[in-house]
């Protein structure tokens, strides 16, 4: 059911603040999802649902999925159901390029995706919103056209088929069709709902005002006549962090209006920051986060000295309660990354009930981390700058369900 | 020992890059430098020599009307507030083989300044000429980036330019933006005696704590961090060549078998295989395509039409 939430920003200082420039729990605990779900009102993503993609795509669903990262969604039943009907749809996602460093929270929406393009053999388009990164962080446009080269390379690494894959930034896209729609997008909202969905003030530049539409309408199959000609009724999914939702309901909100249909959300919660829910995933602290440059020593040293543990502080009191699990980054990191249910599943009741210690599972999960970032650094060596102008080539794209 | 000034001008004249040389009695200072080459023949640079508290180093090369605040480029770099400072002189001489007063960017001309992030003013793009001392404070040199960066290229360094001025704030959601050019390696420079006493032996040549990771016979790429040192050939063999594709798999795979060679039932080894090894081949054979698919889009954009 949609509800039209205005006004997100009401004075809410003792309450959790989620939008796309700000993240915080109440008075510094953790982030409360059922609530932010209700507040929202989108749906919780449920073991039926995720059985149901199980058998549609006859291969075991994503980590993510059976893990619950990502949690929530919107319209995702209609397109299972549409999908089961031999009706396709196809996936859109983002990000806005900031800094070079990528760290693995940055990758977890772009894992996933590359999951779903596999999974159910459906194109993608990425969009690198450099001009919004060049208006929020005040990098000049040549910086921010860079920063989104770049990030192209690490999202190309994730292992996209740039078959099936079209990456565009707006710099370079904006025009044309796509800019057809942002009008008419533009046209539907007024000024007082921009500011009570995105909290705009009258001190704002009027470049952020527009900008929203330029988010919205890569939902909407007719900005890409080169990749979806005649097929105007195609589906879209987003698969997106959950504090990216606003865009998306002022999207779904204007979608009928224009005759479109509206895009289907898939969400997932955020990623904890080294040092625990309550801590901050701070740029200026590299110690709060893996990057994706980081060595297997980097790896080694950040797990051991800053990943916050639940376990107890002594061998002996350990041993007797049990470690935390729900504060515990190291357990809350495997629960991300590592494939094996059944492993996880042994760590947390070993760990749980006192057998394992601390020391155990961090070994354990930097192996699972330097695997990974290995493997990405492997792969993202292999991006050349002719291969990012193949995928941002305005090309199309002939076996994209196949 | 390291490069001697006409060693780089000799380099530069094969390069064919354009240069004009001006000798003038030695100079310790930049507004020295200005008496003797003025303003008209080029923009002159500072020249900075920095280390971080790993004993990581960088060249920070500037206009000299361009602010470098260390605060801000340690903060960019991802170092913290405080975490660079001017360099002690024996890792200038140790390094860079140059003496205090000639900090220059082709110092990294030197097999020991492998390790040295350089880092070039971005200003330096819109001038004509810029001007930087060859190894040698009696002489300098001013060439277009252009020419510099065709220097770079030829040591396999890619050029990096930096708005040194911008002042980007750094927190969630904005990490340091100049992390990326923190050397991947730490340089130990030994602890030469203070006397210098003559009987002394010479110290050693820049030591390298870490080598750089030995090129093992799997195609594996050394960390992008240290980005000035790969260059765009390097693509990884396994993603282009066939044979190296397959050699890349047979190993993986014949690794796997051999590590779960105690498992008696040929049937669960099968199943072992396919469940720990699908996802990485996977990832390996898109990697491939991606490559073959961008090699066909070079030919394709580089094609010439039929001759009729």
């Amino acid at each position: 059911m949609e509800v039209d939430k205005k006004d997100e920003r009401e004075s809410e200082s003792s309450e959790q603040v989620v939008n796309p420039w700000e993240v915080s729990a109440k008075d510094g605990g953790k982030i409360d999802y059922d609530k932010l779900i209700d507040k929202f009102g989108c749906q919780r993503l449920d073991e039926s649902l995720i059985d149901r993609v199980q058998r549609l795509t006859s291969r075991q669903p994503h980590v993510f999925l059976r893990r619950g990262v990502f949690f929530a969604h919107r319209d995702f039943n209609e397109i299972l159901d549409a999908y089961e009907k031999g009706d396709k749809f196809y996936l859109y996602t983002g990000r806005g390029p900031s800094s070079e460093a990528l760290h693995l929270g940055h990758l977890i929406p772009f894992m996933f995706t590359k999951y779903l393009q596999e999974a159910f053999k459906v194109p993608l388009v990425i969009q690198l919103t450099d001009d919004e990164k060049c208006m929020w962080k005040n990098l000049s446009v040549e910086e921010s056209q860079r920063l989104a080269r770049e990030n192209a390379k690490d999202i190309i690494a994730c292992g996209f088929d740039v078959t099936k894959t079209f990456i565009f930034s707006d710099f370079d896209y904006v025009g044309g069709a796509f800019y057809k729609n942002m009008v008419k997008v533009s046209k539907c909202v007024t000024l007082n709902k921009a500011m009570g969905i995105f909290g705009f003030s009258g001190e704002d530049h009027i470049g952020k005002l527009s900008f929203p539409p330029v988010q919205a309408v890569p939902s909407f199959p007719s900005s890409f006549p080169h990749l979806f000609p005649g097929k105007d009724n195609l589906r879209c999914l987003i698969p997106c962090a959950i504090d990216q939702d606003p865009y998306f309901r002022m999207t779904r909100d204007v979608a009928p209006r224009l005759g479109y249909s509206k895009p289907a959300l898939i969400e997932s919660s955020f990623f904890p920051a080294l040092q625990g829910e309550n801590g901050k995933m701070s740029a200026s602290d590299p110690n709060s986060a893996i990057y994706v440059t980081d060595t297997a020593k980097d790896i080694k040293n950040k797990i051991n000295r800053y990943a916050f543990s639940g376990g107890q502080d002594s061998v002996e009191k350990h041993r007797e309660l049990g470690a935390n699990l729900e504060v515990d980054i190291p357990v809350k990191y495997l629960s991300f990354f590592l494939e094996d249910d059944s492993e996880l599943e042994h760590i947390k009741k070993e760990y749980g009930e006192g057998r394992m210690l601390t020391g155990e599972v961090k070994k354990r999960l930097t192996e699972v981390l330097t695997e990974m970032v290995e493997r990405h650094r492997r792969s993202r060596a292999a991006v050349t700058d002719e291969m990012v102008d193949a995928f941002m080539a305005v090309r199309p794209l002939p076996s994209m369900f196949e | 020992m390291g490069f001697s000034k006409d060693q780089l001008l000799n380099r530069l004249q094969e390069l064919e890059i354009d240069y004009t040389k001006y000798e003038h009695p030695p100079v310790l200072t930049v507004e020295a430098q200005a008496k003797y080459v003025s303003s008209s023949e080029g923009a002159l640079s500072k020249n900075l020599f920095f280390k971080d508290k790993k004993h990581r180093y960088y060249i920070v090369s500037a206009m000299v009307d361009t602010k470098v605040d260390m605060k801000v480029l340690s903060q960019r770099l991802g170092l913290g507030k405080g975490g660079i400072r001017m360099a002690p002189e024996e890792a200038l001489t140790q390094l860079l083989q140059v003496s205090l007063e000639c900090v220059t960017p082709f110092a990294v001309v030197n097999e020991s300044a492998r390790d040295v992030s350089l880092l070039l003013d971005q200003n330096f793009k819109n001038q004509k000429r810029c001007i930087f001392h060859p190894l040698s404070n009696e002489v300098s040199v001013s060439l277009n980036t252009s020419g510099l960066d065709k220097f770079l290229k030829s040591i396999e360094r890619d050029p990096v330019y930096v708005d040194l001025e911008a002042n980007p704030a750094v927190g969630k959601d904005q990490p340091p933006d100049l992390a990326v050019y923190v050397p991947s390696n730490s340089v130990v420079i030994p602890e030469i005696s203070n006397e210098t006493s003559t009987k002394q032996t010479p110290p050693p040549k820049s030591v390298s704590a870490e080598v750089k990771p030995v090129a093992s016979a799997k195609p594996s790429k050394p960390a992008t961090k240290g980005k000035s040192v790969v260059v765009e050939k390097s693509t990884p063999l396994a993603f282009k060549n066939p044979e190296k594709f397959v050699e890349e798999i047979m190993d993986k795979t014949s690794a796997l078998l051999l590590s779960e060679a105690k498992v008696e039932n040929v049937e669960a080894l099968a199943e072992t295989l396919r469940k720990r090894l699908t996802s990485e081949l996977t990832h390996l054979a898109i990697m491939y395509k991606n490559t073959a698919y961008t090699e066909g889009f070079h030919a394709g954009k580089h094609s010439q039409p039929k001759r009729l």
